[in-house]
């Protein structure tokens, strides 16, 4: 019989599994299960110029539909994978149909995580993880004045930029003592604080939300002993994976799926790809990494290793936020501890932040500054020890700082 | 609507009728023309979406950002007509533009 690969989750490493698949010459059938309405899209613009307005929903997607006809992938959209069964090899949907596999791929992601607090159920209270939360979110940009929004991590940030361009009066309310304090170094945090300040936008750090006011939809958000006038909310405050269909046939998993190195899991016949996985980062750390990199390059090894050409994962992850005219580029994963050495001016606009460990380049944050970035990241593939007194210094150019 | 030739690297042909607006990668990978990747969907991050343009339409064309000179500067097999394909708009001007993939964009 034909073999059967079914894939559970329709987003960006759906998407690129298929087209791996294929090229890798995989000749059974693929079905995509999608629980959204919608064929794989591209998720970072819903923050960005898709929020914005700027961008069509045609353009979301990452594929035509015509991609998935010429591989012979079967879609089923708005359908929700309930439950695994490991030893019939059948993956059971809410509706009660159920798909046979040969080889079945994880790529859930992730939902966004919700605030518990009291009044969070009101009506104007949003967040921003799908095509529709955008949908509901941009019409009421357009007529409401003040939006708080929760968390000044990514998308918080995103959305504060936009929302300053529909010029409505944004306030974010931050629990940690810095912006973006997950994922940035302090100098960056402070620059993008900075810019965001003069764009107007008003910051409580150090402020938890205690609760959301009002009868029948929000007035205000009450935090730190005070209420902040309300219209809307925009909540951003991180996300959860979606890996409890694994945890369920057995699988193990703890803030997402394990996988080794060739993205299978536990069981040989299961593989999993994208924001989902928890797996062992190029120095051996245990990691779970949001990003289009990662589902991409997941996807590719997931699927090679579906068709008997396994090989290791040990790319360098990389990331990018657009805020304002900033294009923020991340290469590698810093932790705390690691030596952190400036190069160029942030009052320019134009600088990057080098993370070294035992004096090996591990990470950089890059603002507007391609060249610090794209070198970077070799230096991080490569292992590259510099000196920081180099790094530092503009007169050396980065083509020739090794 | 204007029309792009894509040529792969191997001289196979796409003609492809690409809105105004829209970018020259995004004709491509809408269309499913093979050799141009755009893995981080056309925000300028990845450099995977590298073209070579006709010599006759390098003038029509947008100058080069700071940004994508840059990420040009480390994709593979540079000419002097690499550009982007994810930093091209698409103008009524551009009609007739003819573009070719790289061997790889990785």
């Amino acid at each position: 019989m034909e073999e059967r690969i079914v894939i559970i989750g329709a987003g960006q490493a759906g998407a690129q599994a298929v087209a791996t698949l294929r090229a890798e010459g995989f000749a059974g059938a693929i079905t995509m299960v999608g629980d959204e309405a919608y064929a794989p899209y591209q998720r970072p613009p819903l923050s960005k110029t898709y929020l914005m307005g700027t961008m069509d929903r045609d353009r979301l997607f990452l594929k035509p539909d015509a991609f998935y006809t010429e591989a012979k992938c079967e879609l089923m959209l708005g359908a929700t994978a309930a439950s695994i069964d490991r030893t019939a090899k059948t993956v059971a949907l809410s509706d009660g149909r159920a798909l046979g596999y040969d080889k079945l791929l994880i790529a859930t992601g992730t939902r966004v995580r919700k605030i518990k607090v009291p009044g969070a159920e009101l009506a104007g209270i949003h967040y921003l993880r799908s095509i529709a939360d955008v949908d509901e979110l941009r019409p009421a940009f357009k007529t409401v004045k003040n939006l708080v929004i929760v968390g000044a991590g990514y998308i918080g940030l995103e959305v504060a930029a936009v929302a300053r361009k529909y010029d409505l009066n944004v306030t974010v309310l931050e629990a940690m003592d810095r912006v973006m304090a997950r994922s940035a170094s302090k100098p960056v945090s402070e620059f993008y604080e900075r810019v965001h300040r003069e764009a107007g936008v008003v910051f409580h750090l150090n402020t938890g939300v205690e609760g959301f006011e009002g009868s029948d939809k929000l007035t205000g958000v009450r935090a730190g002993g005070k209420t902040f006038s309300a219209d809307i909310a925009l909540v951003g405050i991180g996300v959860i994976p979606n890996c409890e269909i694994a945890e369920a046939a057995g699988l193990k998993c703890g803030d997402g799926v394990y996988v080794d190195k060739t993205c299978t899991t536990e069981d040989p016949a299961i593989f999993a790809a994208g924001d989902c996985t928890r797996h062992h980062g190029r120095n051996g750390d245990l990691i779970r990494l949001e990003s289009v990199q990662n589902a991409i390059d997941q996807a590719k090894h997931a699927a090679l290793a579906m068709v008997g050409k396994p090989t290791p994962y040990n790319e360098v992850p990389w990331f990018w936020s657009d805020q304002y005219d900033l294009k923020l580029q991340i290469a590698g994963l810093a932790k705390p501890g690691d030596q952190i050495v400036l190069r160029g001016d942030p009052g320019l606009r134009k600088f990057a932040v080098f993370h070294l460990r035992d004096g090996a380049v591990v990470a950089v944050e890059a603002v507007n500054a391609a060249p610090e970035y794209l070198i970077g990241r070799k230096l991080i593939a490569d292992g590259a020890t510099v000196a920081p007194e180099r790094l530092a210094d503009l007169t050396v150019p980065m083509k020739n700082i090794v | 609507m204007p029309k792009i030739k894509y040529v792969e690297h191997n001289g196979k042909e796409h003609d492809v009728d690409v809105p105004e607006g829209w970018t020259v990668m995004e004709g491509a990978v809408k269309n499913l023309i093979p050799g141009i990747d755009a893995d981080c969907g056309g925000a300028c991050a990845c450099a995977t979406c590298h073209v070579y343009v006709d010599a006759a339409f390098l003038d029509k064309l947008p100058p080069k950002s700071d940004m994508e000179e840059t990420m040009l500067d480390f994709a593979q097999e540079l000419e002097p007509n690499s550009r982007l394909s994810c930093q091209i708009k698409v103008t009524p001007e551009l009609d007739g533009l003819t573009v070719r993939t790289p061997k790889s964009q990785h």
